[in-house]
């Protein structure tokens, strides 16, 4: 099975340990919830929209070191980018999470398959975006790991798709 | 008679597996319990030499089903010690048999200004379905709050229970472990003019079982926690109140007459068994019924007392503060489930960590939010032990738990 370390990777860890963009904003952020019903997790994610910005950005609730990371790294993904922009990274993101019935066993060539259709590089240039590398950016394919612990895919999108639902709201 | 737990493992073929060259450490039986080669092999023979429908057909096979099917409901009546074996009504799981009883007595029998009380310790099959029904009805849900030691606290029962028509709680608290004084609840709950209905889904399995010392006028529990298999569940009820009930389910074998203008419903149990029952898993749980009583539950009770006791010791002597066991500190007050909460470890984290030593055991909220929330954390850790663990398990348990400092480390 894979290890540890494939999930536990050092950048994650940091993330939840020192997560970024944390707290309430006052309105005219929103504050969108998302549940993960099977473990209990909770986010709250405060999104200010402005010109098509997402002008500001912050995160609230509880979670395990896989939700509370990804959403960290989301924040520092999308803050400061054009709505659309987030919306690419979104998709990104999501595709790279999305092996389907890979499960434990995911051998080289899922592994291989998976670079083919999300390649940590190609997150990192939607990221980088007209600006050049963005190495936070170029964190997130740190998540991809998740993808062996299917269990854990879904923590992994949950601070996604409240800001997914977040966006629509705004 | 103490258990001869080696024998016992033996008797499972999934605790006999290796995964990465490793024993399986199953520590999540307050989810699942594991299945005996008992059980397995009388689906297997049933499937192989017996199997018809039930009920009906004139043919000797199906003869023979439908006698297998009603045996293995003597088997149930006999393990919970109830009256009348036609009171045992089969379901899908406690689940179902919860909203069977809430829909059709409840439908029948509540309406603004009456009361249901439940307690804050409920699974959300006891909290959902009186939801569903409020919503319809508009009755008033109240709530038997907790001590600070994970117990229900009485001190204001008998006003809870004033003008109240039912009591409906656990025996045995999926989260805390919690065992419910449940016949001085029946004589609370009948003093005050109210049913109680107990839910057995941790108790059953885990203590004898005798409804009528217990008092309830009806009790719910599952089959696949149990040593039988998914898919089934009980009723029990007593013959007064099943009679009073109208039926839950429409369909096959539920009715004695329909006609263009109406239906005729069917006598106990029939008349809650609509359509072509699970045959196959009510003959596996019959045999798990057995399984268990060949072991004697009181001999299970006493393994899992003593477990639980070392399992304790165990990890307060290792961990300390480090670790907080939710729940009734005294073994004999409790089942053999630890909600534990370790360090700042979130539970997703620390079941993906033992994972790694084959040790499972279940993250989360253990469908009891409410709880959650009274206990003030959003998920847990839970081992849930049963007659086939040991203290070799607990220590692995121990051991994993340990692991976890190598990736969190300490004051996260």
């Amino acid at each position: 099975m894979a290890g540890l370390d494939q999930l536990y990777k050092e950048i994650i860890l940091d993330h939840y340990r020192n997560p970024r963009n944390q707290g309430e904003l006052p309105p005219p952020a929103i504050k969108t919830e998302g549940f993960n019903p099977l473990c209990g997790d909770e986010i709250e994610l405060y999104v200010e929209i402005e010109d098509g910005k997402v002008k500001d950005l912050s995160i609230g609730g509880h979670g395990c070191s896989i939700s509370q990371a990804s959403a960290s790294m989301m924040s520092v993904a999308v803050k400061g980018k054009t709505v659309d922009e987030a919306l690419e990274i979104s998709d990104k993101f999501k595709a790279m999470m999305s092996i389907p019935d890979a499960g434990r066993d995911a051998d080289e060539a899922d592994i291989a398959e998976a670079k083919a259709s999300a390649s940590a590089a190609d997150l990192g240039a939607v990221a980088g975006g007209a600006e050049g590398p963005d190495r936070e950016m170029g964190e997130l394919s740190a998540l991809q790991g998740v993808k062996k612990f299917p269990v854990r895919i879904k923590c992994a999108t949950l601070s996604w798709n409240t800001l997914l639902e977040a966006i629509e709201n705004a | 008679m103490s258990l001869d737990v080696a024998a016992i493992k033996a008797d499972f073929p999934m605790l006999a597996k290796e995964i990465d060259g490793k024993r399986l450490v199953y520590l999540d039986s307050g989810a699942t319990s594991q299945k005996p080669l008992a059980v397995i092999e009388a689906m297997d023979d049933f499937y192989r030499n017996s199997y018809a429908s039930v009920n009906r057909g004139a043919y000797r096979i199906a003869t023979e089903a439908t006698d297998l099917l009603e045996g293995a409901r003597a088997d149930i009546a006999r393990f919970i010690n109830a009256p009348n074996d036609h009171e045992v009504i089969f379901t899908k799981n406690a689940t179902e048999a919860f909203n069977l009883f809430v829909q059709a007595w409840g439908g029948a029998n509540l309406g603004p200004g009456d009361a249901v009380v439940i307690s804050e310790m409920e699974h959300h099959a006891n909290i959902v379905p009186w939801h569903i029904l409020r919503e319809r009805l508009g009755f008033e849900l109240r709530w038997i709050p907790l001590t600070e030691d994970g117990q229900l606290d009485l001190t204001d029962l008998d006003t809870l229970l004033d003008g109240a028509k039912v009591l409906s709680v656990t025996a045995m608290s999926n989260v805390l472990g919690t065992l419910n004084p449940i016949s001085e609840l029946a004589e609370a709950a009948h003093k005050a003019g109210a049913l109680i209905v107990a839910d057995g889904s941790q108790f059953v399995p885990h203590l004898p079982t005798d409804v009528q010392a217990m008092g309830v006028d009806a009790l719910v529990f599952t089959g696949h926690k149990m040593c039988g298999p998914t898919g089934v569940g009980v009723l029990w009820g007593t013959t007064e109140l099943l009679e009073a009930m109208p039926p839950f389910l429409g369909g096959g074998d539920m009715i004695l007459q329909v006609t263009k203008e109406g239906f005729t419903p069917n006598v106990l149990p029939h008349k809650f068994e609509a359509g072509t029952p699970n045959i196959v898993e009510i003959i596996g749980l019959g045999a798990a019924a057995r399984y268990l009583e060949g072991l004697g539950m009181t001999n299970v009770r006493e393994h899992e007392v003593s477990l639980t006791a070392y399992a304790l010791r165990t990890l307060n002597e290792r961990f300390g503060d480090d670790i907080k066991v939710h729940g009734p500190a005294e073994p004999a007050a409790r089942g053999g489930v630890l909600s534990i909460e370790y360090k700042d470890v979130h539970p997703h984290d620390l079941s993906q960590v033992l994972d790694q030593d084959n040790v499972y055991v279940r993250a989360g909220h253990h469908c009891a939010k409410p709880l959650m929330k009274v206990i003030g954390v959003n998920a847990t850790a839970r081992a849930s032990m049963y007659l086939y663990n040991d203290e070799a398990d607990v220590d692995a348990f121990a051991d994993a738990l340990e692991k976890s400092d190598d990736i969190f480390g300490l004051g996260i």
